[in-house]
C-alpha cells in the first residue's frame, strides 16, 4: 500500500478516526506498563536501600 | 542442621531468576521493538486496503494479536498457578502474580480495538454474543485476580487464593476458542504473525520485569 501523501495517510479514507483510535490507544497502553512498572521498582528500591542505611 | 537441598533450591531460586530475568529483559525489549516496528510497517504500507472495509480493517493487526496474548497469558498464569499448588514454590506464585497486569491491558487492548472496529463494520460498539461476554470475563477474572492477591495481607494465603481463582477460570477459556471466528484465510497472517510475535516479547519482558519487583517485594515483606 502506498499512500499520495502524509493527510492521505493520515485521513485513512475518512476511516482516520477508527484506526487511530486502535493503534494510539494500543501504543498508549504498551507505553504506560513499562512506565508505572519503572515507578513501582523505584519504590520497592529506596525503600530497600533506606532499610539497609538504617540498618 | 543442615538444610535440605530441596530447601536450598527453594531459597535460592529467586535470586537466580532475579539475576537471569535482569539479563534476559533488555534482549526482550529491543526483539519487541524491532518486530512491532515491522509490524506496523506491513500493517500501514504493505497491508492493501480491504475490498469490503477499506482501511480500518487494518485494526486486524493489534486486535488479533492482542487478543491472543490475552488467553495466552491467561494459560501461562494458570499454569503457574497450578505448579505453585502442587509443588509449594514461591516462585510460581511469583510469576503468576507478575503476568496478571500484563494480561489484563491486552484483554482491555482486544476488547477496546474489537468495540472501535465493530462500529464501521457491523454497526455497533458492543454486541452481548458469546465473544465478546467471555473476552469481558476474562477481563474480570485478571482484575478480580489482582484484587484478590492486593486484598489478603498474609502472602501464603493470598497466593492460594489467587492461584485457586486463576484455576477456576480458566473455564472460561474454552467458551472464548469456540466463540472467535476462524481467521485463516481471511486476515493477512503475515502481518498479525509479526505483530503478535513483538507481543509475546512484550509481555515476557514486561512479566520477567514485574517478577524482578515482586521478588524484591518480598524480600521488603
Amino acid at each position: 500500500m502506498s499512500w499520495a501523501s502524509w493527510s492521505e495517510f493520515v485521513a485513512m479514507n475518512g476511516q482516520g478516526a477508527y484506526v487511530w483510535g486502535a493503534f494510539v490507544v494500543c501504543a498508549v497502553a504498551l507505553a504506560l506498563e513499562p512506565w508505572l512498572l519503572a515507578l513501582r521498582r523505584r519504590n520497592i528500591v529506596d525503600y530497600l536501600r533506606r532499610g539497609a542505611r538504617q540498618g | 542442621m543442615p538444610k535440605s537441598i530441596a530447601d536450598c533450591l527453594r531459597h535460592a531460586a529467586p535470586q537466580a531468576l532475579y539475576s537471569l530475568a535482569g539479563c534476559l529483559v533488555p534482549w526482550l525489549a529491543v526483539a519487541a521493538a524491532l518486530a512491532g516496528a515491522a509490524g506496523l510497517y506491513v500493517a500501514f504500507f504493505v497491508a492493501p486496503t480491504d475490498a469490503q472495509q477499506g482501511e480500518v480493517y487494518r485494526i486486524v493487526f493489534v486486535h488479533v494479536p492482542a487478543a491472543w496474548m490475552s488467553m495466552f497469558i491467561y494459560v501461562v498464569m494458570a499454569f503457574w498457578a497450578a505448579v505453585g499448588l502442587s509443588l509449594n514454590t514461591r516462585l510460581a506464585f511469583m510469576m503468576a502474580h507478575a503476568l496478571a497486569p500484563t494480561g489484563a491491558m491486552f484483554t482491555f487492548l482486544a476488547l477496546w480495538t474489537g468495540a472501535i472496529w465493530g462500529k464501521p463494520t457491523w454497526g455497533a460498539w458492543w454486541v452481548w454474543d458469546a465473544r465478546f461476554a467471555s473476552e469481558l470475563i476474562l477481563l474480570f477474572l485478571y482484575l478480580g485476580y489482582m484484587a484478590l492477591n492486593a486484598a489478603i495481607d498474609d502472602p501464603r494465603r493470598a497466593d492460594r487464593a489467587c492461584a485457586l481463582l486463576a484455576l477456576a477460570g480458566t473455564l472460561n477459556l474454552p467458551l472464548i476458542c469456540y466463540s472467535v471466528p476462524n481467521i485463516a484465510g481471511r486476515t493477512p497472517l503475515q502481518g498479525v504473525l509479526i505483530m503478535g510475535a513483538a507481543f509475546w516479547m512484550y509481555s515476557i519482558a514486561l512479566a520477567l520485569s514485574r517478577v524482578r519487583c515482586v521478588i524484591l517485594e518480598a524480600e521488603a515483606a
